[in-house]
């Protein structure tokens, strides 16, 4: 049973592995965002409070979901490298930053584009947004040391212990932000208010998700695939 | 661990005690960047006293932060960071724990000793700015075990000085909100217990979490 | 005659540094009471070899015998292993003294006063117990930084890394007779140096990493 799960740790196979997989990724990123796109855009009611502009909801709210859960990946993945000394578990974390990075990114710009029209201004110290503003800065401090340290182990090691010390610490900055958000704020429109969601309204939500997974995982095969060749540069089964 | 944690944190207040412009220099950081508050913003003493708590939270995290590069340089580039690791089993845990402590002894206590008189500056009256020193005294610790970590986490790096700051200052958000919450709770004429011991808590938890991270960091370090 | 059981022992070590490989293969069994001269043109590898000794770093293939257990396995070998490395381990801002009593206490050895003046005194530093490292020359910070051998307990290993380099010819009597009376007390050293060291005198072994190999 361990050599079946660990089969894939060898860059070899994994490179093999990624190969057959990502297409089939793509393909299916690219169904389901035009299904969730459609839902969301065309079949869905607007919301009865906010009009139109609820519906980069569909962007906005996927896209933050995902953040935190690459985050959660790329953590998981890093302790598993560092633990087991397995090079391609490290190396798969390094492969998911700059997508959550991406997905935190595009969370707050949407978040944005979404308070402009309801509440007048193009940034509001919200619970939600300012936790996902720290993310970004977390997802920024991986990759910045990912990039600093040179000698593979050193930075695997690194990565996975400062991903984990990020993971610890994310449940307690979402609840400072939050109890600080309450504190100072008055009464606001916050995106933590979830109205009852037509059936349409949440199809269209997962559908989207399902649209990001798929392209979080092809994107992160796809740089891991990049990194083995590197680093695996003038290994015998490349030349084959 | 105990011998080694003893002697390198006796030692580093002992260098400090030697280089004092060196120990000094974070805390005089800390008043340039606190006077620039009212130059920016006006002198409006209530405006100044609204801000004042955030103001020297955030003055004093990036004071504290200041001096971390430098907390392992130094020993890394001579050979003692090798000498200590060797010195045992658990010795990268007692090298972590006392490069924090000395951390805070150096810098951290005499900025929350030295915040007051900011606050003072700032038009904070007595009490408010008597919490504040109490959050600070609470919350320093916590930057210098979570300052010592990234630092851990960066020794010997080329850019080290910058990286450690963008480590860090995400996982201090915590201490800043429950720190200067306190003080605005003693504006706004509540109790600032609930802050100080959610700040105590923090605390427990970085002291327990963050040493073993730090030793871990240290011994990769070594490869 | 019987063959003393070898104290360390380094089986198939191998080493890379970025990226590229170091050595490999490399074989040395080191009695109790010998010395083994490493020796190896520059960048071949000899600090690193010493590094993987010490326990500093793991190899990349390869075993670290103490005493027939491995160097992680071994609770004892802090205990009785010392390094000194080309980097000397001494702040500048501390004093001859401090800084060799900080180095005795932080490897648990004696850092009493009467063992740090006779350990200064071996190495011809007394007079300068109270200067400031920053003051002391680079022949003077080497002999201070070996003067911490003669507070190690008996039948260690020393793990020294060029240690004549910067010696005038009284320090490097010094050094020899501090050797001396540690391998006749059956301790062991492993000894980096691309000056040949009378190995000869020593009874040395010979640990040549430009062949990757051990010549007895």
């Amino acid at each position: 049973m361990r050599s079946r799960l660990f089969r894939f740790a060898a860059p070899s196979r994994f490179y093999r592995l990624a190969e057959r997989l990502e297409p089939w990724l793509w393909a299916a990123a690219l169904a389901f965002a035009a299904a969730g796109l459609v839902m969301g855009l065309l079949v869905a009611p607007a919301d009865a409070v906010q009009g139109e502009s609820s519906r980069i909801l569909f962007i906005h709210v996927p896209a933050a979901w995902m953040s935190m859960l690459v985050y959660l990946a790329m953590a998981g993945w890093a302790a598993v490298g560092w633990w087991l000394n397995a090079r391609m578990a490290s190396m798969l974390a390094r492969a998911l930053a700059p997508t959550g990075a991406a997905f935190t990114f595009i969370a707050l710009v949407t978040g944005a584009l979404w308070g402009r029209p309801t509440w007048g201004t193009w940034w509001v110290w919200d619970a939600r947004l300012t936790s996902e503003l720290i993310l970004l800065f977390l997802y920024v401090g991986f990759i910045a040391l990912a990039g600093a340290v040179e000698e593979r182990r050193r930075a695997d090691a690194a990565c996975a212990l400062l991903a984990v010390l990020g993971l610890v610490n994310i449940p307690v900055i979402y609840f400072s932000v939050r109890w600080w958000n309450t504190l100072h704020q008055g009464a606001s429109i916050t995106l933590s208010a979830a109205p009852k969601m037509a059936h349409t309204m949440l199809a269209g939500l997962l559908l989207m998700t399902l649209a990001m997974w798929s392209y979080a995982v092809a994107m992160a095969l796809s740089r891991a695939r990049c990194e083995v060749l590197e680093h695996e540069a003038g290994a015998r089964w490349l030349k084959a | 661990m105990r011998s080694l944690f003893l002697a390198l944190f006796l030692r580093d207040l002992k260098l400090a005690a030697r280089r004092r412009s060196d120990a000094l220099l974070p805390l005089a950081f800390f008043a340039l960047a606190c006077a620039l508050f009212p130059l920016g913003v006006g002198p409006l003493p209530q405006t100044l006293h609204d801000i004042a708590p955030g103001v020297i939270w955030a003055c004093a995290l990036l004071a504290a932060l200041v001096p971390l590069p430098s907390l392992y340089a130094l020993d890394h580039a001579d050979g003692s960071l090798d000498q200590m690791l060797l010195a045992g089993d658990r010795a990268a845990l007692g090298i972590a724990a006392a490069k924090a402590a000395a951390h805070w002894t150096t810098h951290g206590l005499p900025l929350a000793l030295l915040a007051p008189g900011a606050g003072l500056m700032l038009g904070m009256t007595g009490v408010e700015a008597g919490v504040l020193c109490a959050s600070l005294l609470i919350g320093t610790p916590c930057l210098s075990l979570l300052g010592a970590a990234g630092a851990a986490l960066t020794v010997g790096l080329r850019n080290a000085g910058v990286l450690v700051v963008v480590l860090v200052l995400p996982l201090c958000v915590p201490v800043l909100v429950f720190g200067a919450g306190a003080a605005v709770a003693v504006q706004e004429g509540q109790s600032p217990l609930a802050h100080l011991a959610l700040l105590g808590a923090m605390l427990l938890f970085t002291a327990t979490a963050t040493p073993p991270l730090s030793a871990a960091a240290l011994r990769a370090s070594l490869a | 005659m019987a063959f003393p059981a070898p104290a360390l022992e380094l089986v198939h070590l191998a080493c890379r540094r970025g990226g590229r490989a170091l050595f490999h293969g490399v074989n040395l069994a080191l009695p109790a009471g010998r010395m083994a001269w490493l020796r190896g043109g520059n960048g071949r590898g000899k600090s690193s070899l010493l590094r993987l000794a010490a326990g500093l770093a793991r190899p990349d293939a390869g075993r670290v015998l103490w005493q027939g257990a491995p160097l992680h396995a071994n609770a004892s070998f802090h205990a009785q292993r010392a390094y000194v490395a080309h980097a000397h381990a001494l702040n500048d801002d501390l004093r001859a003294a401090e800084a060799l009593r900080f180095l005795a206490r932080v490897s648990g050895r004696d850092a009493g006063d009467a063992s740090v003046s006779n350990a200064l005194a071996r190495m011809d530093l007394l007079a300068l117990r109270d200067a400031p490292v920053r003051r002391l020359s680079q022949g003077q910070r080497r002999r201070l930084a070996l003067a911490r051998l003669a507070l190690e307990p008996r039948a260690g290993l020393w793990l020294l890394d060029e240690p004549f380099d910067a010696l005038d010819a009284r320090a490097a009597d010094a050094l020899r007779a501090l050797l001396h009376e540690h391998l006749r007390a059956d301790g062991c050293a492993l000894i980096a140096s691309h000056q040949p060291i009378a190995a000869a005198a020593f009874g040395a072994i010979e640990l040549d990493l430009d062949a990757h190999a051990a010549l007895a």
